[in-house]
């Protein structure tokens, strides 16, 4: 069964479960800014600009989801090697995304703004708590990235069933569209 | 179809009419422990619930004891739970309220909705819409051991030295961010912080999976309006916890970071005794209950809309008639969808909320009360002259509408800002949510429980033992919450650990003996049921007919104990909807018969 609809023209189930999963994650996040607009408009508030890093990690997460299509382009034109070279650079991208934004936090704390730990204010530990999940949600993606090549090159059952790589691809690009989200949040706010 | 085939491909499909007769023998530990079998999760569900109930009930028997025996020293209980927590006979205030924390906790999540919708859900919603499986058995499998590491999470912490968490199950800051604020909150707190991330995570994993099964894996011709309205209910339940669950994990999280990596989401410079002023700056307590609540008021509907989908099929059956307005019971579980999530700071009526935003508060919640009257009126409707059998599952039906009502009307006093201010935090509203949702729960599962027996373990529970259970449980849930409507509206508070000291609650002292005698008479009625659950499964009366019932849904027309896949052969297609009892003169038309040429469809 390689049709990822069945023959209904219906969504495959997995692909229903995982907008199901993006809707809760979307709720998870909701919950966290709605929280951060109430907190902003309480004393003791601390304003401060978001760090450069933010803007690279941007572009490399725009890239990673490019790439991401283009692996799934390639699966489904069976081109294994350019298929495998993609995903590995997906993972790739999406680690260093995760690397500059760690180095982004390191740039607000040499500006002496704390995140965590005694003396960080609410406004900073918001930004380190809502840009954590995201990455550790980013992180699940590239687990499941990796699960999912591995499981393309079994050498016993070739899988050319598109369905697991297209979820992933679903899942990739909703952790790009919440980061641009939050992104665009952190800078009006 | 085609999801079949491609979710299920393990699976017997072919028409092989004698498939269950040499199905390849399975290991023990994929056939009952890692099993992918939705049957055989819904059973652990069960089980598991049936062992949290039997905890958390206990649990409120031992502070029952001090709340009406105040004076008295039972050895028994220094025997049990040891010098620490009971010294003398007597529960300490810290065993106290850890008590009334877990119990709330253990009943309402890991009972009435893990053990409830687990239950159910997984059990149902394949075989009532004609599936072979769920669309992911992997996540449903999933689902169920995370519940199950998360219940065992919560299990260790009865055990620490400091004790369980003890801030009540709903984990307000600072109590719960603070570990000096009492002992409870020390690893207690971790330990059930731990176990509700993990219960969060087999919820999700759970109601992805059932919405996605009922929207995609239904048989040829089950539309959804041909659905039984087990099947609603339990899909809006699903809906309800995915998009609420995750608020309330992000509330956690916050909660987490308060507490051990010193950030001031909740946590402000406030004194503390014993610690003096702490160093957090600028946190904020209320929003934690904002966030808490939003997952807090739909997990109530989390509760009551499985046992209203359950008490709704139940009754059409055993009434031998259709359920009044199918419709609306749609449109009105909707509508309890929509306003769960619209409703939830009229828990936080006294909180300091502006009384202008308390206004639209007490209009949306007061809203609620329209689609609970629609329901209530169609099940009594579906007992006025039905032929009504009065097995033990119709009595649980009939008792979950009793309750509902009673428990519910009281939420018209508490939705209402002005009254709520005088009620809150009173044993008022313990009585309203015992009642409409704890003891409305518990009927919703007895009824499905009774109901669903033959189908699960292919024989009868024991009738006279059932309706013994029935009369004693709900004469003794009236005995147990009625008085405490009485004790609440003159502004009896809740957990305190002894009234004996107020002038002004002394006048209840005998009420409150009455109220715990009630409560160990019933909770020894529930040992009936899980003699009856257990003994039965063993040495019931066995099953012979396939449609014992001669019910209409599809769970009928599998054979009397089915393997993996539910249906030998093919799954059968439906033509009808499920409530087509005594229709044209047939005593019940089952939905795999086509609509005939004389006949009109409902």
């Amino acid at each position: 069964m390689s049709a990822s609809t069945s023959k209904s023209g219906r969504m495959h189930p997995h692909k229903f479960t995982m907008w199901l999963g993006i809707a809760a994650i979307c709720m998870t996040f909701a919950g966290l800014t709605s929280a951060y607009v109430v907190k902003r408009a309480q004393s003791s508030w601390l304003e401060f600009k978001l760090p450069k890093e933010f803007w690279v990690s941007t572009l490399i997460i725009l890239l990673s989801s490019l790439t991401m299509h283009l692996a799934l382009k390639s699966f489904k034109a069976r081109a294994r090697l350019k298929y495998r070279n993609l995903i590995t650079l997906t993972c790739l991208l999406g680690l260093l995304f995760g690397f500059v934004q760690w180095f982004g936090f390191q740039d607000l704390m040499s500006r002496g703004i704390q995140i965590f730990g005694e003396g960080s204010n609410p406004s900073a530990s918001f930004l380190g708590v809502i840009v954590g999940l995201h990455f550790l949600h980013v992180f699940g993606g590239i687990v499941a990235l990796v699960i999912t090549t591995i499981r393309a090159y079994r050498k016993k059952v070739k899988s050319y069933d598109t369905t697991p790589v297209e979820v992933v691809s679903i899942y990739w690009h909703f952790v790009d569209i919440l980061w641009i989200y939050l992104f665009i949040f952190f800078a009006i706010m | 179809m085609s999801n079949e085939l491609v979710l299920n491909p393990g699976v017997d499909i072919a028409g092989d009419a004698h498939a269950h007769e040499h199905h390849h023998h399975q290991p023990f530990i994929t056939k009952y422990i890692f099993s992918f079998d939705h049957k055989m999760i819904a059973k652990q569900y069960l089980l598991s619930g049936i062992f949290w109930a039997i905890i958390g009930g206990l649990m409120s028997l031992v502070f029952r004891l001090q709340l009406g025996f105040p004076d008295q020293a039972f050895p028994l209980l220094e025997e049990v739970l040891g010098k620490k927590w009971a010294p003398g006979g007597h529960i300490n205030a810290d065993a106290y309220y850890s008590l009334i924390t877990i119990h709330g906790t253990v009943l309402l999540f890991f009972v009435l909705t893990g053990g409830l919708s687990g239950t159910f859900a997984n059990f149902l919603i394949p075989l009532q819409i004609g599936a072979r499986d769920m669309a992911s058995p992997l996540m449903n499998m999933l689902s169920y051991w995370f519940f199950f590491l998360s219940g065992l999470i919560m299990l260790c912490s009865l055990f620490l030295e400091t004790g369980p968490f003890a801030g009540g199950w709903q984990a307000y800051p600072p109590l719960s961010a603070l570990g000096d604020a009492s002992k409870g909150s020390k690893a207690g707190m971790d330990y059930w912080t731990t176990a509700m991330v993990l219960f969060v995570v087999s919820q999700l994993l759970g109601g992805l999976n059932y919405i996605s099964t009922v929207l995609n894996m239904r048989t040829k011709g089950m539309s959804m309006t041909r659905m039984p309205l087990t099947i609603w209910g339990l899909m809006f339940q699903a809906v309800l916890g995915v998009l609420s669950f995750p608020v309330l994990t992000a509330g956690f999280v916050l909660l987490i970071f308060d507490r051990h990596f010193g950030t001031s989401f909740y946590l402000s410079d406030i004194f503390v005794n014993g610690v003096g002023a702490l160093s957090h700056e600028g946190g904020n307590a209320i929003l934690y209950q904002h966030l808490f609540w939003f997952l807090g008021h739909p997990e109530v509907y989390i509760v009551i809309l499985p046992a209203m989908g359950l008490v709704s099929e139940v009754m059409s059956v055993n009434a031998r008639k259709p359920i009044f307005g199918y419709t609306a019971m749609i449109g009105s579980m909707a509508a309890i969808v929509v306003l769960a999530f619209l409703v939830w700071a009229h828990h936080m009526f006294v909180t300091g909320l502006n009384p202008f935003l308390g206004s639209i508060f007490v209009l949306l919640t007061l809203l609620i009360a329209i689609p609970s009257a629609i329901k209530a009126f169609n099940w009594i409707t579906t007992l006025w002259r039905g032929n009504n059998i009065f097995r033990p599952g119709m009595l649980f039906a009939i008792g979950f509408v009793s309750v509902f009502i009673s428990g519910g009307l009281t939420g018209i006093f508490l939705g209402n800002a002005a009254i709520d201010i005088h009620i809150h935090d009173t044993y008022f509203v313990i009585a309203h949510f015992h009642l409409v949702m704890g003891v409305a729960g518990f009927f919703g599962m007895f009824c499905g429980i009774y109901h669903w027996y033959p189908k699960m373990f292919g024989r009868y529970m024991n009738n006279t033992l059932g309706d013994i259970h029935f009369w004693i449980t709900i004469i003794g849930a009236y005995c147990i919450f009625w008085p405490m409507y009485y004790e609440g509206l003159s502004g009896m508070p809740r957990r305190y650990y002894d009234y004996s000291t107020w002038q002004s609650f002394k006048q209840f002292a005998e009420l409150n003996k009455f109220i715990s005698i009630a409560a160990i008479v019933t909770f020894f009625a529930q040992l009936l049921f899980i003699f009856n659950f257990f003994y039965s499964m063993f040495k019931g009366r066995k099953v012979r007919s396939q449609n014992p019932y001669h019910s209409n849904t599809l769970e009928w027309t599998t054979p009397i104990i089915p393997g993996h896949g539910n249906w030998p052969g093919e799954i059968p297609e439906v033509y009808r909807w499920p409530y087509d009892y005594n229709k044209d003169g047939r005593e019940f038309t089952t939905q795999v018969t086509p609509i005939g040429a004389d006949e009109t469809e409902h």
